[in-house]
């Protein structure tokens, strides 16, 4: 659906990327008149087609119109108007204090677009994960190309053929396609490339990239782990529990890159902890597996083989706690929880991105440091604790992209708050003015006046000079005073 | 020393993942990240350069004949002061900064966390070899990571002397040097860094790209480019003609990152310009520049030859209007000047890195004479200051703003430098090439200084490099900023769970606009 139509011709994408080019060099997309409107238009883009968005959403992963909203519109719009509102702050030269030896003299940091931006996005959030970075992009200025993946084709046709009658078409275009136009539109030359996705084609993306020296951001994925440390409340556990099972099978079923990898729990609670998530997961999505509402599908066929063989090995098949349903021909899996797999099968070893919910048993819940710093660095870390001094012990000795005490995801709709990687979860960080950062450069300038001007700077070089220098660079203006007056401190 | 016998050894894949292990081992132990073990580092790391400062200066003249002045300027005290200014700092940098949190994640409080990448690998340059090893070294540890370090090869005197004092002076369970060129810098390469700082050059900037694309290391690239100066008529051309030929030749002798490329001005200003020029050499390095002590050499007759063959086009060398004289046995290169050498020529199509100074000019139009000399008092005073007039006659040089378009074209189509540079008191001309011109940094009425402007972000754009340094800028470098939210149990909003309804949609919107009105009636039920 939609591969063939928007530029399978190698000549094709060229000549589309030389317009865009084109439309950035004339400045067009400098003024803040045209990134407004351009977001403006986003938003009525948003609104006058929020339910072929649901359909379309609907259609490639089964998502319910509340998940929809809450996941993918909900956060556009928020992105959009926070943009809207700061825009003007963001576009503005930061100014610079200088010190007085650089008198006279005043410098600021300036903003300015990158250029011509790829976005390749993913196919879990089609549409936020799209639309998002867009925003950034041309919240800096820039002309974008947006790659939405095939993967989620009718997202993908729908933002294609919407786009270009809300947006300018001749700085903001979407192309449509599979691997093949992934690889040529990689061997252009951007100024900058947003990639979502797994770290195995964030590979290909960062190689590609070096060849032209194009700076990327990676946002990427991990197993996120969940500390779940005994609360004594039990309101509180109540509260912990629905946030865990709402953010495993909330969004879209487990796949998700912020989403629940999998739980840590202490020996003696864990059979509270099952029971526990059995009791909500019913509440939530129904007692019949066959006929569960309100939760996504898996998005086809490959990634259902994938999940379907992390738990085909015996030994994890007998660490099933709760659900392992599966129908292939609905692509759907039931929430499944698994009690102490073998930590070396796949599922414990690579990102589960499914509706299996691995919970590992330690000794002591202080052990979860160790076990989750002897694996990569996630994109999100989750610790339910009231113990403050566990929380600083998590804080200072694990990384992740970010973490989040008490809940789950919520971090993502935090706009003050860079959402990015590190280490294998990827590098880069959006959201907020975090956004418009990524897809800016920010220019120093110094401006200086010729009507002062200090000769030591210049040869001949002398010792009087030297000493000036000496002093000036540590800026002991009383011992440059000395120095000429003749009276130096020695 | 254990340093030297572990230099003189075959560095080969083995030997990097031994050292990888070590210092992983090293960093997984926490001794890297509290506050007094990097001020001690850095403590260290001024003694370096305190207690060893005429070794330092004797190493990089024997590598690259640099008069002690202009590397006490350009390499001494710069790491004097980004030390002292990271020590002075470095409590403030390291807290965590708190950020609002809206009624959408309400009741929530967020922290941005500064936290070390892990083991840094930092390649530095040979044109400034203490500084560019040493001085991204000095935000790695202040951002409490545990560092390589592999100088460059081309300076041996100083990559020896900053393997023994590195040894001698810093943790070597955390720091450390590996000597060497291609082969050593290659199996380092080949180790998963958690991040790598390169100082160079584009092409091996790309191939430092591509290893860290293996392992999905971010990558900081300070490369070059063309750094241009566009020189208006309507300057004060005695303190501007200081500005341009110290930028260019004080530093290094042209073989800067950040020395002015090529000159751009009117054909009416030109012979001006080149006078001043000329008289200005003379008077720093004398009649013959050869004989000079005040002068650079250039590095190694490998880059030698480069400016040779750069020479080396009857269209190009025909161009040449002062000095061209060389010394290749002594590997010295006097400044020179080349007048309008064709847009196409090899000069003007590389980064030159060294003493040859292209002049391009633009004619003006006929228009009202607009270069007439602008009457002003330009008095010395004394070794140390001159003045020029706060009195100009106003002159709007017109006929050079109209030619603007020509101008930055030609260097918008180069490639973004890591600096340009412009000399004006047109208010409009400055306005246009700062709008105009993307480049790492610019300077307007002045060159490289910003340099040492540690507010200002250090790094390029486009073929110039990515990512930044100095100040805080190299702290954050090397640091992961981690986004941490705090929330209670109270307030959960029923509205985020299944079994979903229209209500709860309503509700979602409300929460999302942060609205806290909408988020009332949702809840009663009115909107």
């Amino acid at each position: 659906m939609g591969s063939g139509v928007h530029g399978m011709e190698g000549g094709g994408v060229e000549e589309r990327l030389a317009e865009l080019r084109q439309t950035f060099r004339s400045g067009k997309t400098r003024t803040a008149s045209w990134r407004k409107s351009q977001l403006k238009a986003l938003l009525r883009l948003i609104h006058e087609n929020e339910d072929k968005i649901f359909e379309a959403l609907k259609h490639d992963l089964g998502k319910h119109a509340v998940e929809a909203y809450r996941d993918e519109l909900g956060v556009v719009e928020k992105s959009v108007n926070n943009s809207l509102s700061c825009l003007d702050e963001w576009m503005a030269p930061k100014k610079s204090k200088l010190p007085l030896l650089f008198f006279p003299a005043s410098a600021q940091v300036l903003p300015e677009p990158l250029g011509l931006v790829l976005i390749l996005s993913s196919w879990n959030f089609p549409i936020s994960m799209a639309l998002d970075p867009v925003i950034g992009a041309i919240s800096a200025g820039n002309s974008v190309v947006l790659k939405p993946s095939e993967q989620a084709p009718a997202c993908s046709s729908l933002l294609a053929h919407t786009i270009p009658l809300y947006l300018d078409s001749k700085a903001i275009k979407v192309i449509e396609g599979g691997k093949e136009i992934s690889q040529q539109l990689l061997e252009q030359k951007w100024d900058k490339i947003f990639f979502t996705g797994s770290s195995s084609v964030a590979r290909i993306v960062m190689s590609a990239a070096a060849r032209h020296l194009t700076p990327v951001t990676l946002e990427l994925g991990g197993k996120c782990p969940v500390i779940y440390d005994h609360l004594s409340s039990p309101s509180d556990t109540e509260v912990a529990v629905k946030r865990i099972v709402g953010g495993k099978w909330g969004p879209c079923n487990g796949q998700a890159c912020i989403g629940v990898d999998y739980l840590l729990v202490e020996e003696k609670y864990a059979s509270q902890m099952i029971e526990m998530l059995k009791k909500i997961i019913k509440k939530f999505y129904g007692a019949n597996p066959k006929q569960m509402q309100n939760i996504s599908r898996i998005v086809n066929e490959h990634h259902f083989q994938r999940l379907r063989n992390l738990i085909k090995d015996p030994l994890v098949a007998d660490s099933i706690v709760h659900g392992g349903l599966i129908d292939e021909e609905e692509l759907f899996i039931e929430p499944t929880i698994l009690l102490d797999p073998p930590l070396d099968a796949d599922i414990m070893t690579e990102e589960i991105f499914g509706p299996l919910l691995p919970i590992i048993t330690l000794k002591n819940i202080e052990e979860s440091i160790e076990f989750i710093n002897s694996r990569p660095k996630p994109l999100a870390l989750y610790a339910f604790t009231k113990n403050e001094a566990f929380k600083r012990r998590i804080l200072s000795e694990t990384s992740s992209g970010s973490v989040t005490f008490n809940d789950i995801m919520v971090q993502f709709l935090c706009d003050t708050l860079p959402f990015g990687g590190v280490g294998q979860s990827g590098f880069g960080s959006y959201h907020g003015k975090y956004s418009f950062d990524n897809f800016s450069h920010e220019k120093a300038v110094l401006q200086r006046y010729f009507f002062l001007e200090l000769e030591p700077r210049f040869p001949p070089w002398n010792d009087f000079k030297l000493n000036f220098i000496r002093l000036a660079y540590k800026f002991d203006y009383l011992g440059l005073i000395l120095l000429l007056l003749g009276l130096t401190r020695d | 020393m254990a340093v030297d016998s572990e230099t003189k050894k075959v560095f080969d894949a083995e030997a990097a993942a031994s050292l990888m292990k070590d210092l992983r081992g090293s960093y997984a132990s926490g001794r890297t990240r509290s506050y007094e073990w990097r001020v001690a580092q850095l403590k260290n790391m001024m003694k370096i350069v305190d207690d060893h400062e005429q070794d330092i200066l004797d190493a990089i003249r024997a590598d690259l004949c640099k008069p002690d002045q202009e590397a006490y300027i350009a390499e001494i005290s710069i790491m004097k002061s980004s030390c002292l200014r990271a020590l002075g700092e470095l409590h403030r940098w390291m807290k965590p900064e708190k950020v609002k949190t809206s009624v959408t994640t309400f009741p929530s409080s967020a922290e941005i966390v500064s936290e070390p990448l892990g083991v840094i690998l930092i390649i530095g340059a040979w044109n400034f070899p203490l500084l560019l090893s040493l001085d991204p070294a000095i935000g790695a540890i202040a951002a409490g990571n545990a560092v390589v370090l592999k100088p460059s090869e081309l300076c041996p005197a100083t990559s020896s002397l900053i393997a023994k004092l590195v040894g001698k002076y810093l943790d070597s369970s955390c720091v450390r040097v590996v000597e060497g060129a291609v082969a050593e810098t290659s199996v380092l390469l080949e180790q998963k860094w958690d991040k790598i700082f390169f100082t160079g050059s584009g092409r091996v900037g790309r191939i430092v790209l591509a290893a860290a694309a293996k392992h999905l290391t971010p990558v900081t690239l300070e490369l070059g480019g063309k750094c241009p100066v566009v020189v208006d008529s309507d300057i004060n051309l005695p303190v501007a003609i200081k500005r341009i030929a110290g930028g260019k030749w004080t530093s290094n002798n042209g073989q800067a990152c950040i020395a002015p490329d090529y000159v751009i001005t009117t054909k009416d200003f030109a012979p001006k310009l080149i006078d001043a020029l000329k008289h200005q050499l003379e008077a720093w390095y004398g009649k013959d520049p050869l004989e000079s002590k005040d002068l650079a050499h250039i590095v190694n007759s490998h880059h030698f030859d480069r400016l040779l063959k750069l020479l080396d086009d009857d269209k190009v060398s025909g161009k040449i209007i002062h000095g061209g004289q060389r010394d290749k046995a002594n590997l010295k290169f006097a400044p020179t000047i080349l007048l309008d050498v064709p847009e196409d020529s090899l000069i003007m199509g590389e980064e030159i890195f060294g003493p040859l100074l292209p002049i391009l000019t633009v004619s003006s139009s006929d228009g009202p004479a607009s270069n007439e000399p602008v009457k002003r008092f330009v008095p010395t005073v004394g070794p140390l200051f001159q003045t020029g007039s706060l009195f100009r006659r106003q002159n709007n040089n017109v006929t050079f703003v109209d030619k603007l378009e020509e101008c930055f074209d030609m260097i918008i189509s180069r490639g973004k430098p890591l600096a340009a540079y412009l000399f004006t008191n047109n208010k409009k001309l400055k306005e246009k090439f700062v709008k105009t011109v993307s480049a790492g940094g610019l300077v307007i009425n002045d060159t490289v200084l910003h340099f040492a402007e540690k507010t200002l972000p250090f790094g390029g754009v486009g073929e110039s490099g990515m990512g930044s340094y100095h100040g805080k800028f190299s702290y954050d470098n090397f640091s992961h900023r981690k986004s941490v939210l705090y929330k209670g149990f109270a307030g959960d909003a029923s509205a985020r769970y299944p079994p979903y309804s229209d209500r709860k949609l309503k509700l979602l919107k409300a929460l999302l606009s942060g609205s806290v009105i909408g988020v009332i009636l949702a809840l009663v039920g009115w909107s």
